[in-house]
């Protein structure tokens, strides 16, 4: 376990009577691309949202490399280098591209509070932030304004703003949601190409996208884990194509 | 010029030279009302425009400002300058502790907990002897700037008014044009995200809350010495609706916008205050007139004509 850069031992969260996420024990070993994955409801994204502590946990522990960071604030908890992606598109629409890119250079500046300055000095962030738009291939689209931007791209921006605060790991929720097959493809060789040996674990529902591209599958099912293993033995699980499939009982 | 774009260096230019004529062919403590409403109205559009949150409770600030300059003008005799600085101290003060009961929450909550905070205050001014009740504080004098300008002359009244609109338009636009103005432009388009990246969302709401009624505050004590009265009216919650009314009628998150608003209101109020109650229900009806048609204000519509951003 030496190796875990991610670890959560008991993880629940109640609403009210209902348990979205019931004892999930999670262990993401560094350098590794973990894919979560599980049917609707299943709570994948109440899992996310308790790890970058979006929300706070009803009950156990989560550590990231190994320091406990349950209850800390989610603003803290990006800043230890643990930052996440949403599930809808997560841009600032009405700036441009390089500006999106820019304000997540910009957090290296510590607290920006200082409303009396120009933003010319936030100009030593922009040749970084083309750097990065040019590794996602928005090279051409740096001062268009993100609204104009096509969905694919969006997600692509997202990626290149995430990367932009170097973090050791990075959550990705649904990266490829709602996207065409050709985006697809497109996003996934380029999560390959620009992690740079980061951590990565992601919420997934295309399996041709998990198959292809992550090493450990952890499967939940009504906010436990079910099975977990590389993505053939988990494949041929029983309870897995049960839980995906349904069973002649349930 | 300041980081305006041409379009706006334009409108930037025009509105001066307007400041510079307009006391020399108009009647000037009606655009000293003008300025004094358009000070009030950026302030709150800091809020509404570029950081997403209305606060219906403005007056608040902008009253306490009021009675405090007014007050320590009328017993303490201080200079104009200073009664002016204490109004945004006021404002800041009071923001500081109002803003952190409310920022926490957004949307309609955000302005039904600023509404029933302004409301606390409203009753607490007409309780506090030193308001002076329903009579408010009357006969203020304008006293002298920096000790050597006396300011019974309308005229030099008037270009004190003047630097100081321009002193907090500029300072508004440089806020918008910060690197924190970025981050609340950030927390404006996507909060959720704004935090994903480290951003404490709630410290930056704070601050430009804090900004903006400092200013609100300033705007209130500048009106009280250019009165040489402040009252109730100014920290009922009909002003707090008033700036709404203006900075809309204008165009939200425009930088002209609530200048064009402030000219607008104020000057429709002085032309119908012959026709007594009937000035709110002209009001309201422009408002909706706005709300169905133009909902992105006089200047928000024109600048998207021109594709512009003023």
């Amino acid at each position: 376990m030496s190796d875990s850069i991610l670890e959560t031992v008991d993880l629940t969260r109640e609403f009210g009577g209902f348990v979205a996420v019931d004892g999930v024990a999670l262990t993401v070993r560094a350098g590794t691309i973990h894919a979560l994955i599980g049917p609707n409801g299943a709570g994948k994204t109440t899992c996310f949202n308790l790890l970058t502590a979006f929300l706070p946990p009803t009950r156990g522990t989560i550590r990231f490399k190994g320091r406990n960071i349950t209850g800390m604030r989610p603003a803290h908890v990006a800043r230890l280098g643990l930052v996440r992606s949403f599930q809808i598109s997560a841009v600032f629409p009405h700036l441009t591209a390089l500006e999106n890119v820019r304000l997540a250079l910009q957090r290296a500046r510590g607290a920006s509070f200082d409303f009396w300055r120009s933003e010319k000095v936030l100009q030593v962030y922009e040749d970084r932030a083309r750097e990065l738009l040019f590794d996602v291939g928005l090279t051409g689209e740096a001062d268009t304004v993100v609204t104009q931007l096509p969905y694919g791209q969006k997600r692509a921006l997202e990626i290149a703003t995430t990367l932009a605060l170097d973090p050791e790991v990075m959550l990705l929720d649904e990266p490829t949601a709602g996207m065409g097959h050709g985006d697809v493809e497109r996003i996934v060789e380029l999560i390959r190409r620009v992690r740079g040996g980061r951590t990565i674990l992601m919420v997934e529902h295309n399996l041709s996208v998990v198959e292809g591209l992550c090493d450990i599958i952890t499967v939940l099912t009504r906010g436990r884990v079910l099975a977990e293993g590389d993505y053939a033995s988990v494949s041929r699980n029983p309870d897995v194509i049960a839980a995906y499939l349904g069973t002649p009982h349930a | 010029m300041f980081g305006f774009s041409k379009a706006q260096q334009f409108a930037f230019l025009t509105m001066l030279a307007l400041i510079v004529i307009c006391p020399f062919v108009l009647y000037p403590v009606f655009l000293m009302r003008v300025l004094c409403m358009a000070i009030f109205a950026c302030a709150f559009n800091l809020m509404i425009g570029y950081v997403g949150l209305l606060s219906f409770g403005h007056a608040a600030f902008f009253g306490m400002g009021s009675y405090i300059a007014a007050w320590t003008m009328k017993f303490w005799h201080v200079d104009a300058a200073v009664a002016i600085v204490l109004g945004g101290a006021t404002g800041a003060v009071l923001g500081l502790c109002l803003g952190y009961l409310a920022i926490r929450r957004s949307g309609i909550y955000f302005a039904m907990i600023t509404l029933a905070l302004a409301q606390m205050v409203y009753f607490f001014c007409v309780e506090a002897p030193f308001t002076g009740g329903e009579d408010g504080i009357q006969q203020v004098p304008r006293g002298q700037l920096f000790g050597i300008v006396p300011l019974n002359n309308d005229m030099a009244m008037y270009w004190l008014v003047a630097a100081v609109f321009l002193g907090s338009f500029l300072l508004i636009h440089r806020i918008i044009h910060s690197p924190f103005g970025q981050v609340l432009k950030a927390i404006r388009e996507n909060e959720p995200r704004a935090t994903s990246l480290g951003y404490r969302t709630d410290d930056y709401k704070l601050i430009a809350f804090v900004l903006s009624t400092t200013l609100a505050g300033v705007a209130g004590g500048t009106k009280a010495l250019v009165f040489g009265i402040a009252t109730l009216t100014d920290v009922h919650y009909s002003t707090s609706g008033e700036v709404v009314l203006t900075t809309l009628l204008g165009g939200l998150g425009t930088v002209f916008g609530p200048v064009m608003g402030a000219v607008l209101v104020t000057t429709m109020e002085n032309y119908l205050a012959q026709f007594g109650q009937w000035v709110t229900v002209t009001q309201g009806a422009i408002f909706v007139i706005c709300v169905l048609a133009f909902r992105r204000g006089v200047i928000g519509e024109l600048g998207g004509a021109l594709r512009l951003a003023l």
